[in-house]
């Protein structure tokens, strides 16, 4: 009895803490300010699309938009090509090689890409490649690298030898076997890990704050933080900018629950 | 076929680790040449850094306060949730749902909800007639930290819910059966077969907390930056200070390196306890 009870407050309460939150945000990019600060849980008394307008017509959030589409698939998409093809070989070679390359990756595990954000910007103003894509999708991707090689190496170790063996008899290159064997049979693991991979970068903050100043260039996390200095209390017009700048994950999330949640848990539980 | 990874990764992983460490032994404002100082940097962070003393014990007040209601109500809900059915489901994606969210949206919702002018909370307590419960949440620095830890705790728990209840799901179900013909209460279920069946899984999820806690750096940085008064700073808002407002990138190194240190001490720390435990 006490547990039914306390079970079902507790599953309540934090049901509500998220639900709430959730609801006026919504129902927020609707109204205008004066109604969220008064009733910010009440419907919109006339629904209105003028903060989406208004987001649309002085803000770059489009170009925003477009700019972490770009840098997220790029950065998932090299560090999936990279990741598998290191941890193939680390799979593959049972020798002092393998252990190595595997120890050395276990070290970006270990010490957080956070460390390294005086010398990344240090060389990369040296190198002039502050304000690129090319320069913050190559500090994407090493940061995510680790985790990566750690997941999908642990995935190509199931995979039984015979099936490698049999295709090295008829004369395959490594390569040919990692591309014809090894990545076909990965697919459920690629795909958990690239999920994994565009929540981190879609929504990372840390590096192109680091990297990236002109307004153009900006993704969504940092143009977020735009906005908030330029709408000040406008609560309505933030709401809408968060909202835009959350879809793409939200309709991710509720297509491909499953694969999501197991994404974000491997990253986790492997790490 | 290691050789595109690894390149990259020797070029801006661990190069830049050592430049690092070479960096923390200079004193440089990034234009000018570096100067050779020594240990002059750690000298002076270990015993005439007032801020950095504080901003470390801010990083572990936040650090433990978060493991332990995180990890806490993560296997709550997980022993709730532990069953597959349709109500379980709704509310396991119910919970795990801010994790897709980024830190900056997070912060921008809970600015509005801490606001203490128009805040809705605030604004809800007024209305009720409690008119001393409004506080200036994040903006005091007596709840600054504690306002943001409520916020890490909310965003992340339903992940660490959803690791918990994998772990609880291989528990054998004879443990339960044995236990209820003992006639074992519910608590006494928990005690003596949930909790050390799920330990490793605690490992897990307290280690994982420790890293989330010491990466914490967007969170803070997009709701307080630090403030009030450097109540809310951690080890990554200091550095970034350090480097990029003071333009003192000798010293923010030596800094980064500290935070290396602790966090391996820590995490050290913990698989030692959890290993002794089974």
């Amino acid at each position: 009895m006490i547990y039914k009870v306390s079970r079902w407050l507790g599953l309540t309460i934090f049901s509500l803490l998220i639900i709430i939150p959730t609801a006026i945000v919504v129902l927020g990019t609707f109204k205008t300010d004066l109604e969220i600060y008064d009733s910010p849980m009440a419907l919109p008394l006339n629904w209105t699309l003028d903060n989406y307008r208004r987001l649309l017509d002085d803000g770059e959030i489009l170009t925003n938009f477009k700019n972490s589409i770009f840098v997220t698939s790029l950065s998932v998409l090299i560090t999936l090509i990279l990741a598998s093809m290191v941890s193939f070989a680390i799979a593959r070679m049972m020798n002092v090689t393998g252990k190595v390359l595997f120890v050395l990756f276990s070290l970006g595990l270990a010490i957080p890409g956070q460390v390294n954000i005086i010398p990344i910007y240090l060389l990369f103003n040296d190198l002039g490649l502050t304000n690129t894509y090319h320069g913050l999708i190559a500090v994407n991707v090493v940061a995510t690298l680790p985790i990566s090689v750690f997941i999908l190496t642990s995935f190509f170790k199931e995979i039984p030898n015979e099936m490698y063996e049999v295709a090295s008899i008829d004369g395959a290159t490594h390569f040919k076997v990692y591309r014809s064997i090894a990545l076909p049979l990965s697919k459920p693991a690629l795909g958990a890990t690239s999920i994994f991979l565009f929540v981190i970068c879609w929504n990372d903050l840390l590096f192109p704050l680091l990297l990236i100043t002109e307004s153009a260039k900006k993704t969504l996390p940092l143009a977020l933080l735009d906005y908030r200095g330029e709408y000040a209390t406008s609560f309505s017009m933030i709401f809408t900018a968060v909202l835009v700048a959350s879809i793409p994950m939200v309709i991710m999330y509720l297509a491909m629950q499953k694969s999501f949640v197991a994404g974000l848990t491997a990253g986790a539980v492997k790490g | 076929m290691s050789l595109p990874a690894l390149s990259l990764y020797v070029f801006l992983f661990l190069v830049p680790v050592l430049n690092n460490l070479r960096y923390a032994l200079t004193k440089w404002d990034g234009i000018e040449e570096p100067v050779f100082v020594g240990l002059d940097n750690f000298k002076k962070l270990a015993t005439d850094d007032d801020l950095a003393t504080k901003v470390l014990g801010n990083n572990i007040e936040f650090m433990f306060w978060v493991v332990i209601f995180q990890t806490g109500f993560a296997l709550l809900f997980a022993t709730y949730l532990v069953r597959n059915t349709r109500t379980t489901l709704f509310f396991r994606t119910l919970f795990f749902f801010p994790t897709i969210l980024s830190s900056v949206s997070v912060a921008m919702i809970w600015l509005f909800l801490y606001d203490p002018n128009y805040g809705a909370i605030n604004t809800t307590f007024k209305k009720i007639g409690l008119d001393s419960f409004a506080l200036n949440w994040l903006g005091s620095e007596d709840s600054a930290l504690y306002a943001i830890i409520f916020v890490q705790v909310w965003f992340h728990t339903g992940q660490m819910m959803v690791i918990y209840i994998a772990g609880l799901q291989q528990i054998p179900a004879e443990l339960y059966e044995a236990a209820n013909v003992d006639g074992a209460s519910r608590w006494q279920q928990f005690k003596s077969v949930t909790w050390p069946m799920a330990l490793p899984t605690s490992a897990v999820v307290v280690a994982y907390t420790t890293i989330q806690s010491f990466r914490a750096f967007d969170l803070v940085y997009a709701t307080t930056q630090g403030g009030p008064n450097n109540e809310t700073s951690i080890l990554t808002t200091m550095i970034f200070q350090t480097a990029f407002n003071e333009f003192r990138f000798g010293y923010a190194a030596s800094q980064s390196i500290i935070m290396v240190i602790m966090i391996f001490l820590i995490t050290g720390l913990q698989k030692r306890i959890l290993r002794t435990r089974y």
